[in-house]
């Protein structure tokens, strides 16, 4: 029961260049060689990229193949709407300029690896430390195996797909190749796998955007077929804020989030520079710009109607919208061209793949293994440690992906989104201030949980939450929401939870200097 | 030195460019139109398209403004 013939040579190259990228993650351990037996060096690559090399790791990391498939796939489904992906990336690059510039020298200085070893650091209090690090996990393993549905979408559009083990067969692979490299190189794979994936995915992308618009006459062709209700988001009604509130607090919440997970911030710790970061807030923004022409390509598939063509029927059956994109591909371009773009989604896969498995393995390692369990590892059961930790974070998601429907993999993703954003306190203000008390983090974090659980259950497992006040609707992102209600809660109880102990606050093991660029003078 | 210790630490004026990126991308009132066209984009996409290079040359200025 294939979704079509199988696509010989498009199936050759994407092997092809499959096989590319797996020789170069290996090849990857001899990289500005380091000791792979320490964390440091496994785990953050040595801390020891450049600004070009950052540039193509967060890049790689923060557009994911999930991404490049699904923000087409809402254009297409919802419309305008789903180019909230654009603002969302215009807000994310001054935080990385100014906030994690700040994260990057203190855990430069004092050695810190993860968000937990900081907030350890900074508010002394390891049952805080935990929570950040529980989330940052639990966030991060839908995240991963979302990356697999991207693999499943190109491989099924490939015209391979089976009942059972054949079926499965190419995503296990993927797997255990992703899993090798990245157990045998660390962080060192993809960020030289990277390269080749932004590579094939700007080709991809210029090619798309030049290409389909001449074959469907143009762009005022392509727009004038796309529905009046899809063109533009709908003006509210009276008494409520609707899609206009809807849309900016999902870019504004999601933009928080992105550098909170933890994903994130080991491509960030990665940089061997403060300066490296802030460059990169500027030069990041071209891949913002392609992801504006991606979330394009949903309007691409209106104008083609290849939702409507008899071949591609049963690829919509099986995936969704999320096959939009595939489709439009194999529909516009000859067959090695369609082989180059789905082996940049595949790769576009593995990369953000392999660094989340690692953040996870570090956060794992650093604040719960060796803060509860072995307090004294030596470097090498550390590294060794954070190996295997990635081996099973990947297992896990891979396992979640052959057994439990896609759906909750991507539900499971949103809250992700609503939880991960409840240790902005802790962390993102943790860069700038310690005045709250590490209890009241920890209460505010957990209300934020609870609530934002609740309205998303409440919500049927949508983004956004028709907030009412005073006879008027705050439709909005309840990631935004249940932040502000963490921040305020947090606020509340600093100035009780401080009276009530007897103690003097634990012990900052940073200081006001850490956080900025060292001193000329001193 | 205390100059440039109170610029790298802390407030700059040059921030406020980044504020006024903020205000104008998360205000889709501002933008929420498609005429008039460019290139047969609507207003609505090509116009938040616009402010990706504009943040991004703001960006480089707060870096170049602020840095040493």
């Amino acid at each position: 029961m294939g979704v079509s013939e199988v696509n010989w040579v498009a199936l050759g190259i994407f092997v092809l260049l499959f096989g590319f990228i797996t020789w170069l993650g290996f090849a990857a351990a001899h990289w500005r060689k380091g000791d792979l037996d320490l964390l440091d060096e496994w785990g953050l690559g040595g801390r020891r990229f450049g600004t070009i090399v950052t540039w193509f790791l967060v890049g790689g990391d923060l557009y994911t193949a999930y991404t490049f498939i699904a923000v087409p796939a809402l254009a297409f489904g919802a419309g305008a709407v789903a180019f909230f992906a654009v603002p969302y990336t215009i807000i994310i690059y001054p935080l990385l300029f100014l906030v994690f510039r700040r994260l990057w020298y203190v855990c430069h200085r004092h050695g810190y690896i993860t968000a937990g070893d900081f907030v350890r650091g900074r508010f002394g209090n390891r049952w805080l430390a935990l929570a950040v690090t529980v989330t940052g996990i639990v966030a991060t393993m839908p995240y991963i195996a979302l990356q697999l549905v991207g693999i499943q979408v190109v491989v099924g559009a490939l015209g391979i797909s089976g009942a059972g083990l054949i079926g499965d067969l190419p995503l296990i692979l993927a797997f255990v190749v992703l899993a090798a490299f990245t157990y045998s190189s660390g962080l060192r794979a993809p960020a030289s796998i990277a390269i080749v994936k932004d590579i094939l995915i700007y080709v991809t992308a210029v090619a798309a955007i030049v290409v389909i618009p001449i074959e469907l006459g143009g762009f005022a062709n392509i727009f004038a077929a796309v529905p009046a209700k899809k063109l533009l988001l709908a003006v509210p009604g009276a008494q409520t804020t609707g899609a206009y509130s809807a849309y900016a607090t999902l870019a504004f919440g999601s933009a928080l989030a992105l550098f909170l997970y933890p994903h994130s911030l080991t491509a960030v710790l990665s940089a061997n520079s403060g300066h490296a970061i802030r460059r990169n807030a500027a030069i990041l923004p071209a891949y913002s710009f392609v992801l504006g022409l991606l979330a394009m390509l949903g309007f691409f598939v209106i104008a083609a109607g290849v939702d409507k063509l008899p071949e591609y029927a049963a690829g919509f059956k099986q995936f969704g919208n999320n096959f939009a994109v595939p489709a439009l591909i194999l529909h516009s371009f000859p067959a090695w061209f369609v082989g180059i773009a789905f082996a940049a989604i595949g790769i576009g896969a593995l990369v953000p793949a392999a660094i989340m498995s690692i953040a996870a393995a570090n956060l794992y390692t650093r604040n719960i293994h060796r803060e509860f369990i072995n307090k004294n590892p030596t470097a090498r059961e550390e590294a060794q440690n954070a190996k295997w930790v990635s081996l099973l974070v990947k297992l896990g998601a891979l396992v979640f992906i052959l057994f439990v429907p896609t759906q909750y993999a991507i539900q499971l993703q949103l809250l992700g989104g609503i939880w991960i954003i409840q240790t902005l306190p802790a962390v993102m203000l943790g860069a700038y201030t310690r005045w709250f008390n590490s209890w009241a983090l920890l209460l505010g974090w957990a209300v934020g949980i609870g609530t934002g659980t609740a309205m998303a259950v409440a919500t049927k497992l949508t983004p956004t939450y028709p907030l009412a006040l005073g006879g008027y609707v705050f439709p909005g992102y309840t990631a935004v929401y249940t932040v502000l209600l963490n921040l305020g809660v947090t606020a509340l109880l600093t100035p009780v939870f401080n009276r009530m102990s007897a103690t003097a606050s634990p012990l900052d093991a940073t200081r006001a200097a850490d956080y900025t660029e060292a001193q000329r003078s001193a | 030195m205390a100059e440039s210790r109170g610029r790298r630490g802390g407030w700059s004026w040059w921030y406020l460019l980044f504020v006024a990126q903020y205000g104008v991308i998360l205000w889709p009132p501002f933008y929420n139109r498609a005429e008039p066209y460019f290139l047969g984009v609507p207003f609505f996409y090509w116009f938040q398209m616009l402010w990706v290079i504009i943040s991004a040359v703001f960006t480089a200025v707060v870096y170049f403004a602020t840095d040493d």
